[in-house]
């Protein structure tokens, strides 16, 4: 292949490559249209979620509880000797609690949405490093327009990985919304700027969302007291980053399902439009 | 052979190691209790991870559980706290009696299930030691962000001392593992740095006069 060629495929087949030609704006057209002021109404109003495939990356979701409802697909991801992926079919629900809790929290805000369940947890701790990463990359290859990472790691051999997949999963129209540690710890993925970086507010209000101007966390959700859906069809309360994490995904998936044409960029941006401190009261 | 510096080095190391385990389990038994005491708990908890068997220890309880708990072991991806655990995430639940499962699991654990409880990994650098739980706040108080906050803080001061006992007792198994002559010498400098006053003093000349006597 000449060196030509290469630019051009990387380009996806267009010259030149990671540029616009000059009569090419018709291709880099945009289908939406923007209004004067994007407000709640116009972001979700209506909206269900339907359609929205929302992936929860975590300990696995109980599948038919109440508050969860009839999940599309569950794997189990674990790997073998040689880090290299396993992913089966996942039969044994929630090994924790917490990913249930977690889909149930996206439901109930996005009612019509597609929940898929990953479980990176469950095979022992030693393991638990290369099994997120593979579980990840299998999210993203999946193409969901959502996952939803209520965890994260502390290793640092794994950020540049990780990093990769989240800025992979950005370019891919696959959206990460991931929890800020709950503590002053460096952790992995949700301090890249490619992810929905999630942290706690005290109130009750579910769609009360805040977006924080003092990154790395990018936006606040409802975490602290929340009634979640737990393993055996019970609920409970429960704080913590972790839970406002997927009230940000479900009202990310509302506007996903009214407007699915946004790209990660937009879909930040109408959030940032559409925060309580923002724009969000009007 | 080692050298004479080298010798005198871990001679002094050794006599650091012989009873700095029971000194930092000590701190962390203080710790416990602290937690339990500032949250109003009905009991706290800290699980140290062992890497070999992949297991999660008891090492330190304050309140219920204390007299016979410690020294239990559960498998590391066990219920919350192995969650907490392989996320490195802290986790606060209240009516966690609920859920049928955990109510058993921790009846056959610890023969009490509570109401609610914390739970916050124990990290030191970018590794995992443990868990710190804390069960049983008083429910008329409702959780807040400070309360994460301080869970926070003592879990990065456990942190601390769970890594001094885990070297300690790393440095214990070496000097017992075909070191037999530094576990003596060891437990000499233990002995007398225990001693008082005078006796400590005579021990000191003591020593001295043997170095003395074993370098000509």
């Amino acid at each position: 292949m000449t060196d030509d060629l290469v630019v051009h495929e990387a380009r996806g087949g267009a010259l030149p490559a990671w540029s616009l030609a000059k009569d090419a704006e018709g291709d880099i057209r945009l289908s939406d249209e923007w209004p004067e002021r994007v407000t709640r109404e116009w972001a979700w109003g209506g909206a269900t979620g339907k359609d929205v495939n929302v992936c929860i990356l975590d300990s696995g979701v109980e599948d038919g509880h109440p508050l969860v409802g009839k999940l599309e697909g569950a794997v189990a991801v674990s790997v073998d000797k040689d880090d290299n992926p396993i992913v089966e079919a996942d039969t044994a629900g929630d090994a924790c609690g917490h990913g249930t809790a977690c889909a149930g929290i996206v439901r109930s805000i996005a009612p019509e949405c597609n929940l898929y369940s990953v479980r990176v947890l469950g095979a022992g701790f030693t393991g638990s490093g290369p099994v997120l990463l593979a579980g990840l990359r299998y999210a993203v290859e999946q193409g969901y327009d959502l996952i939803n990472m209520s965890l994260s790691t502390t290793k640092k051999q794994f950020a540049t990985i990780l990093h990769d997949i989240a800025d992979n999963a950005y370019f891919r129209r696959s959206m990460l919304v991931a929890a800020a540690h709950n503590m002053p710890v460096e952790s992995y993925p949700w301090k890249f700027s490619s992810v929905i970086s999630v942290g706690s507010h005290e109130q009750d209000d579910p769609m009360a969302f805040f977006y924080n101007p003092n990154p790395p966390v990018e936006f606040f959700g409802r975490g602290v007291g929340v009634e979640v859906a737990w393993p055996g069809g019970a609920k409970i309360k429960a704080s913590g980053n972790s839970f406002a994490t997927p009230h940000i995904a479900g009202i990310t998936a509302l506007i996903l399902s009214k407007h699915p044409e946004l790209i990660p960029f937009q879909l930040k941006s109408v959030l940032f439009l559409t925060a309580s401190n923002v724009g969000g009261s009007a | 052979m080692t050298t004479t510096g080298e010798g005198e080095l871990r001679a002094a190391v050794a006599a650091g190691v012989v009873g700095s385990r029971e000194a930092f389990h000590g701190l962390l038994t203080g710790i416990t209790e602290v937690a339990r005491a500032i949250f109003g708990a009905t009991a706290s908890s800290i699980l140290l991870l062992d890497e070999s068997t992949d297991e999660l220890v008891f090492e330190a309880i304050a309140g219920y559980g204390a007299d016979d708990l410690v020294g239990r072991r559960f498998p590391s991806d066990t219920g919350i706290a192995g969650w907490v655990l392989s996320t490195r995430t802290p986790l606060i639940l209240d009516d966690v009696q609920n859920d049928p499962r955990f109510a058993k699991d921790f009846a056959a654990g610890t023969g009490y299930v509570p109401q609610g409880l914390m739970a916050v990994p124990l990290l030191h650098d970018e590794r995992v030691l443990g868990v710190l739980e804390v069960l049983d706040r008083p429910q008329q108080s409702a959780f807040s962000l400070q309360e994460m906050e301080l869970l926070g803080m003592f879990a990065n001061q456990a942190a601390i001392a769970l890594d001094l006992l885990s070297r300690a007792g790393q440095a214990e198994v070496v000097l017992n593992a075909g070191q037999g002559e530094l576990a003596v010498v060891a437990r000499l400098a233990a002995t007398v740095a225990a001693l008082e006053d005078e006796r400590r003093e005579a021990g000191l000349r003591l020593l001295d006069d043997l170095a003395d006597i074993l370098g000509e």
